[in-house]
């Protein structure tokens, strides 16, 4: 058992409203912490549009996906969060009033007075591709992310796709798996082009395969592949003998264990009240895409206004005895401290 | 207008009009055409909006980009006339256009 790490606030999700969270919570004294499932910063707007551009943030006439995430970030930077980045919430429990145990699928414990799940459209998880009978090979010999390489030395490995991740660990596991083969639909690779060359070089020596193709069968007993069925675009099947394998079609976004935390959800989506958007859990709350209210519009700045309503509320769980004073960061030094520009 | 045609896999048809200069995809999410995800909302990004062009159509609405075949890359079960529908604008030459929506777009 590690640790309970303590904190004001834990935030569920670190796209840009989760993000911003920190800003509004910030201003007003309270620490977070965030967690996420990918390994940056930035949600939907790193992952899936970086380079594509947001016309609709209020006073920004045009920002890409990944130019909001930069902003965002050097916004909350005074006030300094912890992120836990390649982590999945999996538990979530009320232990007081209100406190929240929370753990992660690494085995992190938090302690947090309030919670704010800001997951979006809910957690990056991998493709799954659509093979007969392939659930219970999952986990045991069809692993959609490399955790230890260890566990492949000696082994005959397929892996799937065509993109760097495929070609990455093509080329790390490699050398210590007994043979590697690579299937992708077509003879032309996505990846990197140093790797792409590097792969060619390894099957130009004989040290590694490439099938073009798609799986359509899968064979093996007690979640063990022992072979897998390859279908060439003209319609040719080879079989080749392996141990397990690795499919990487990129990441999809599903609700995940939010699912599992005993909230009554609306078509997968989290009700909330509009003064505070907190959950009918006190001191539970749901900001941005993954909330659900009357009128609720899926838009950045909604989610923006929704952080800023609900770190007024979070303030009398963090400080029960204190009064808050709205103030202005346009006038109030003390926010300009906090802020360190006065 | 153009009419567009969309099957499921279990061989429901919906012929619905489609907006002259919006895309195949959105005219499936305004008609609720199932099948079709489009997670990353049409930024030719996320894969989940695959549709299988009819055989006759295909050579009329074309090939994809080499950035939408890149993203064909994490579709599955793609075929020659396949195409991401957020990719495909519709024109007055699309009219009549049938496209088949796959059972999976991994998720």
């Amino acid at each position: 058992m590690s640790d309970t790490i303590k904190t004001d606030v834990l935030i569920i999700g670190a796209g840009p409203v989760g993000l911003f969270a920190v800003f509004e919570l910030g201003l007003l004294d309270i620490k977070a912490h965030l967690v996420d499932i990918l390994d940056k910063v930035g949600g939907q707007c790193a992952e899936l549009y970086p380079e594509k551009p947001i016309y609709d943030i209020p006073a920004v006439p045009f920002i890409t996906g990944q130019g909001l995430t930069d902003a965002l970030m050097q916004q909350i930077k005074p006030f300094n969060p912890t992120f836990h980045l390649g982590e999945m919430v999996a538990t979530l429990e009320k232990i007081g009033d209100p406190l929240f145990r929370v753990t992660t699928d690494r085995g992190k414990v938090f302690e947090a007075k309030s919670v704010a799940i800001a997951a979006g459209g809910g957690s990056f998880q991998p493709k799954r591709p659509p093979i007969p009978g392939i659930e219970p090979y999952e986990g045991k010999s069809v692993h959609y992310a490399v955790r230890k390489m260890e566990a492949f030395r000696d082994k005959r490995l397929l892996i799937v796709g065509g993109g760097d991740s495929a070609l990455d660990w093509t080329l790390n596991l490699q050398p210590i798996a007994k043979r590697v083969t690579l299937v992708h639909r077509r003879d032309e690779f996505r990846g990197a082009p140093d790797s792409v060359n590097k792969m060619r070089a390894l099957v130009a020596a004989g040290q590694m395969d490439i099938k073009i193709g798609q799986v359509n069968l899968l064979e093996g007993g007690d979640g063990q592949l022992t072979a897998a069925s390859i279908k060439g675009n003209d319609g040719a099947i080879a079989r080749v003998e392996i141990d397990a394998m690795l499919p990487f079609f990129g990441l999809t976004m599903k609700l995940g264990p939010v699912a599992d935390w005993g909230l009554k959800l609306e078509d997968e989506l989290i009700p909330v009240d509009t003064g505070a958007f907190e959950t009918t859990v006190p001191g539970l709350f749901a900001i941005g895409d993954i909330n659900t209210y009357p009128g609720k519009l899926k838009l950045i700045l909604s989610g923006f206004h929704e952080a800023a309503l609900m770190a007024q509320k979070v303030y009398h769980y963090v400080y029960p005895d204190k009064r808050l004073v709205f103030q202005y960061t346009t006038s109030s030094t003390s926010l300009q401290k906090k802020l360190g520009v006065a | 207008m153009a009419k567009i045609t969309f099957i499921e896999h279990d061989g429901t048809k919906h012929t619905v009009d489609g907006e002259i200069g919006s895309t195949v995809m959105e005219t499936a999410l305004r008609n609720q055409i199932g099948g079709i995800v489009a997670e990353c909302g049409g930024a030719c990004t996320c894969a989940t909006c695959l549709v299988h062009v009819d055989e006759a159509w295909s050579p009329i609405v074309g090939k994809p980009s080499a950035e939408e075949e890149d993203m064909l890359d994490f579709a599955f079960e793609v075929k020659p006339t396949s195409r991401l529908s957020c990719q495909i604008k519709v024109t007055e030459a699309l009219d009549g256009l049938i496209v088949n929506t796959p059972a999976y777009q991994g998720r």
